[in-house]
């Protein structure tokens, strides 16, 4: 006899086993010997996530219901598998060549990337799942109570389920975040759970037909002759259903990832294609005998879903009855934990991590952040989703409106089908036809068959399910546009599915797909074409090897070598080839991307170790680097650009203050030379003064001379005093008005001229009345006459003086009829002490022209030489008001 | 410019022929499976056709279910062996 603690740990000790099993197998794919693991067999055994609890105690209770309609849920998918070729060979290839993680990555992936159809596919998905975690609950409850006549608590119990498959999940669905999220040692245990409930079910099929009954041939015509003989096919739901499971077996993300994420070699599929039908058609061989001698042997009141476990137990085999217990538990709790990881694998990444990295702003680039934050919200989202089952178990009240759930909810998940379908043969799909399709197809899903679901009363009153709303008869829930008279589920799925196709294609054909989408949507339809890589998994030394190579490439031998050769030696290895651990991968990863950058570095990585395929937002990453790259190489370019012109001008500044060194040189020397000619002469003629002997006539010559170097030693002193001031721009500048002519007259007369230069003006042009400093303007003009004067060698020295007004300036042009200055002195006579020759001297100390041009300047104006005029020629420019000019 | 030849070498031929048959395998499982639509339902039936006996419906379905899978088992790993070149436009 069984007793509830025997059962209890039975239970604790088979989820003990599959612990070990998990634990075990994950601790062998860590080690790379995982061999055994990638087998086929494993793959094809982790694909029964899809019979669950609902299949594994309901299919018996459906067909002593409905008789041999429940066949329908197997054979659509095994109209999938035998059709591999067609759908699932390149499902499975885009999964691998595009790294695709759940149904809604290969949604938003397909189309763009899109954020909001990743969402849209997560929130379906979610709650299209919910319900039928809350059903895995309710049978191992109602598993659990068939042995008791009913626990104390049933809440209570499906509570602590839920609890332990949470942890369960939790423990080995989110140990490591491995890229290609492929989890080792779930797999291995839903394999192990796939065992149990075939042996289970096939346990207890014996077991009736052997045993209760006397063979097949016996159980034939106890078929004939049960209630079940009465069945026949409902055309509209055989149809229907066999459609709706071959769709829901590509859509259900748990389907999806056993299929697609967890598909460790192509090839596996080829060997699933047969065998996994042959595992659905064992596991429905016994359906109807049991279904038929429970029929013929339970009290009528007995509830036909729970047969499998009744029929044992009535006849005293406790060891069978526990078995299938186990079975039963087994679909159960393979389904939660993969549906969980599944759903959380795309809450987290469609979900919390958008927002995350929205609210992050810039700062998410530290890679190991993300996966603290991935792997936090998967837990989270893992116990979210197993308390969400329980909760809608507790509200539900686990009724016979529970059970109805498992066809619902594979209409809700079937609406990814045409953007699923149509995203993978079909290039002119896009986004908003996607998004189209599947809000329409989800809206009228909810609309008539999943609202309806709750009873009349509850979301829709009955006279809106009899009238429709408002009255409106074509728009009743369950017979839209006057379709009455059929299944509501298969009503459901041709509406539904109808009009989610047609939303699809209109919005596909009415918008133009971005960049991103069309480039995806070719690699996705011509995956074949773009991808060659189905050899399989290649051998980690070949893996190692193709890294080392690389990485010395990149690297440089040397450093490659040591690098490889430390993290051998940390694994405990010698030579140079480590296994190629994450740890490893990480590490060779950065190294890499410090030389090539990270998109590039993991693209390079990935290709090797991956054998996945460069997706199209690798490509962009690399481009954006390498567009950074480019961009701080035009910088360092300016940089150097702009250095090499700081350097030009301190080289010009060194120059000039050279050039300005050595100016002050000759400037010293020649004012000493220039202060000691007259000093000289004062003293030696001083010196003969002293002598007595002298005539009072020598006496007054030789004083007359001392006085007139005096006179000139205290002009040159003057000039330079002048000049100086000038200079520094210190000069009191004494504003007035006055005309050209006047200031001109003014100058000839102070000029003291004697009779040999002749001036020509003309008197008419020069009333140009101008406002600046007059008593300095006419010093220049002195300076320029008595110039003329001195050095012009004309026999008939002649100086024309013009006045020429030009807009707000006015020239004066002082051009005399002498041989004029040669060109490469022109640029010296404004210098100080630039005198051209000696014999030219005349008495002055070549400061003329100098203090001219200071003066100009000071006036805001200038003076320069006026080359080809016959002459020595100077033009002396200024503003007509200083004042302005000086603005 | 070497053209491709006319004629493919017979082991590509056939694995072709085996990709077809690959291909048409699920529509005549389809088929087969969705066949008791057409079977006679009570108001449809004659002496000549009589609505098909549960067990005889049986039968056939897990027939049908198992030479699918057989004609799977055969053609699968055939395929699954060479699947690299499998350009798809050419036959």
């Amino acid at each position: 006899m069984v007793t509830f603690n025997l059962l209890i740990a039975t239970s604790l000790a088979y989820v003990a086993l599959l612990f070990a099993v998990a634990f075990w197998a994950e601790r062998r794919a860590a080690r790379g010997k995982d061999g055994w693991l990638r087998s086929p067999w494993i793959y094809t055994l982790s694909l029964s996530v899809y019979c669950t609890a609902w299949t594994f105690y309901g299919a018996v209770g459906y067909a002593a219901r409905s008789g041999l309609e429940f066949l329908t849920i197997y054979l659509g998918p095994t109209g999938v598998l035998i059709g591999w070729w067609l759908i699932l060979r390149k499902l499975v290839r885009i999964g691998r060549a595009q790294r695709i993680t759940s149904v809604a990555d290969l949604i938003s992936s397909r189309f763009g990337k899109s954020t909001m159809l990743g969402v849209i596919v997560t929130l379906m998905a979610v709650v299209g799942t919910t319900p039928y975690i809350a059903l895995q609950l309710q049978s191992v409850t109602l598993s659990f109570e068939v042995f008791f006549g009913g626990p104390s608590n049933p809440e209570q119990m499906a509570a602590w389920v839920a609890v332990g498959l949470a942890i369960f999940t939790i423990l080995f669905g989110t140990r490591n975040l491995d890229a290609n999220e492929r989890h080792h040692g779930v797999v291995m245990a839903i394999a192990v759970e796939a065992v149990v409930k075939l042996a289970a079910l096939i346990a207890v099929g014996v077991f009736v037909v052997w045993y209760l009954a006397d063979g097949p041939r016996d159980i034939l015509a106890r078929i004939d002759a049960s209630p079940i003989a009465n069945w026949q096919v409902e055309q509209g739901r055989w149809i229907g259903l066999t459609f709706l499971s071959a769709a829901a077996f590509l859509c259900l993300p748990r389907m999806f990832q056993v299929l697609v994420v967890e598909n460790a070699d192509e090839r596996h599929l080829a060997t699933a294609s047969w065998a996994f039908p042959l595992y659905l058609l064992a596991m429905s061989l016994f359906v109807v005998p049991i279904a038929v001698m429970g029929l013929e042997l339970m009290p009528r009141t007995a509830n036909p879903d729970l047969f499998v476990l009744t029929l044992p137990l009535s006849e005293g085999k406790g060891g069978l009855a526990m078995l299938s217990f186990l079975g039963g538990f087994s679909s159960a709790t393979s389904m939660v934990i993969v549906a969980s990881i599944a759903l959380a694998t795309m809450v987290s990444n469609h979900i919390v991590m958008p927002i995350w990295l929205r609210a992050q702003g810039d700062q998410a680039t530290v890679s190991g952040d993300v996966r603290w934050v991935l792997i936090l919200s998967r837990r989270v989202t893992i116990g979210a989703i197993v308390v969400l089952g329980y909760l809608y178990y507790v509200v539900s009240g686990g009724g016979t409106a529970l059970a109805a759930i498992g066809l619902i909810s594979f209409v809700g998940v079937t609406q990814v089908l045409p953007a699923m379908l149509g995203g993978m043969f079909w290039r002119g799909a896009t986004r908003l036809g996607a998004a189209a399709g599947l809000i329409v197809g989800a809206a009228v899903w909810a609309y008539t068959l999943f609202l309806p679901s709750f009873g009349a009363g509850a979301v829709f009153s009955q006279a809106m399910l009899d009238q429709g709303p408002w009255g409106v008869e074509w728009l009743r829930p369950q017979a839209l546009f006057g379709v009455a008279g059929l299944d509501p589920v298969v009503h459901a799925v041709i509406w539904s599915v109808g009009l989610n196709a047609a939303a699809f294609v209109a919005g596909s054909l009415m918008s133009f797909p971005t960049p991103l989408e069309r480039l995806q949507g070719a690699q996705f339809v011509n995956v074949f074409d773009l991808s060659r890589e189905a050899q399989g998994w290649t051998s980690g030394q070949v893996e190692a090897e193709d890294l080392l190579i690389m990485a010395q490439r990149i690297l440089g031998a040397r450093e490659a070598q040591s690098l490889f050769q430390t993290a051998a030696e940390l694994q405990g290895k010698s030579g140079y080839l480590p296994d190629p651990t994450p740890e490893f991968l990480d590490k060779l990863e950065r190294e890499l991307a410090g030389s090539v950058g990270a998109a590039t570095a993991h693209a390079m990585v990935g290709q090797i170790v991956g054998r996945a395929a460069v997706s199209v937002q690798d490509l962009m990453a690399v481009a954006d680097e390498t567009a950074q790259m480019l961009e701080y190489s035009s910088q360092l370019k300016a940089q150097s650009d702009e250095l090499t012109r700081t350097a030009r001008q301190l080289r010009d500044a060194n120059d000039k203050l050279t050039s300005l060194s050595i100016q002050k040189d000759a400037f010293l020397s020649q004012i000493s030379h220039e202060l000691r000619t007259p000093m000289s002469s004062i003293r030696s003629f001083s010196d003969i003064l002293r002598d007595a002997s002298l005539s009072g006539e020598e006496r007054e010559k030789y004083a007359g001379i001392i006085y007139d170097e005096a006179i000139r030693l205290t002009r040159l002193l003057d000039d330079l005093l002048d000049l100086s001031v000038l200079e520094n721009g210190q000069v009191a500048l004494e504003v007035q008005t006055g005309s050209i002519g006047a200031v001109l007259d003014r100058s000839i007369s102070a000029s003291a001229l004697g009779n040999r230069l002749t001036i020509q003006r003309s008197r008419t042009r020069e009333d140009v009345v101008v406002e600046t400093d007059l008593g300095r303007l006419s010093q220049v003009f002195i300076n320029l006459i008595k110039n003329a004067e001195k050095y012009c060698r004309a026999d008939a020295p002649r100086l024309s003086i013009q006045v020429r007004p030009a807009g707000e300036w006015v020239h004066v042009d002082f051009i005399d009829n002498g041989k004029g200055i040669p060109p490469a002195q022109q640029a010296l006579i404004f210098e100080k002490f630039s005198r051209l020759s000696d014999h030219s001297r005349a008495g002055g100390a070549g400061l003329g022209l100098a203090i001219c041009r200071e003066i100009m300047t000071n006036l805001r104006g200038q003076i320069g030489y006026l080359p080809g005029q016959n002459g020595a020629a100077f033009r002396v420019s200024l503003p007509l008001r200083m004042a302005m000019a000086a603005e | 410019m070497a053209r491709d030849p006319l004629f493919l070498p017979e082991r590509r031929y056939q694995k072709r022929r085996l990709a077809d048959a690959a291909r048409v395998l699920p529509l005549v499982g389809g088929a087969l499976v969705l066949l008791p639509v057409l079977w006679s339902t009570p108001e449809t039936a004659t002496p000549d056709a009589p609505v098909p006996m549960t067990s005889g419906a049986g039968i056939y379905l897990f027939a049908v279910w198992a030479v699918m899978i057989a004609l799977a088992a055969i053609i699968a790993p055939r395929l699954s062996a060479s699947d690299a070149d499998d350009s798809p436009d050419r036959d």
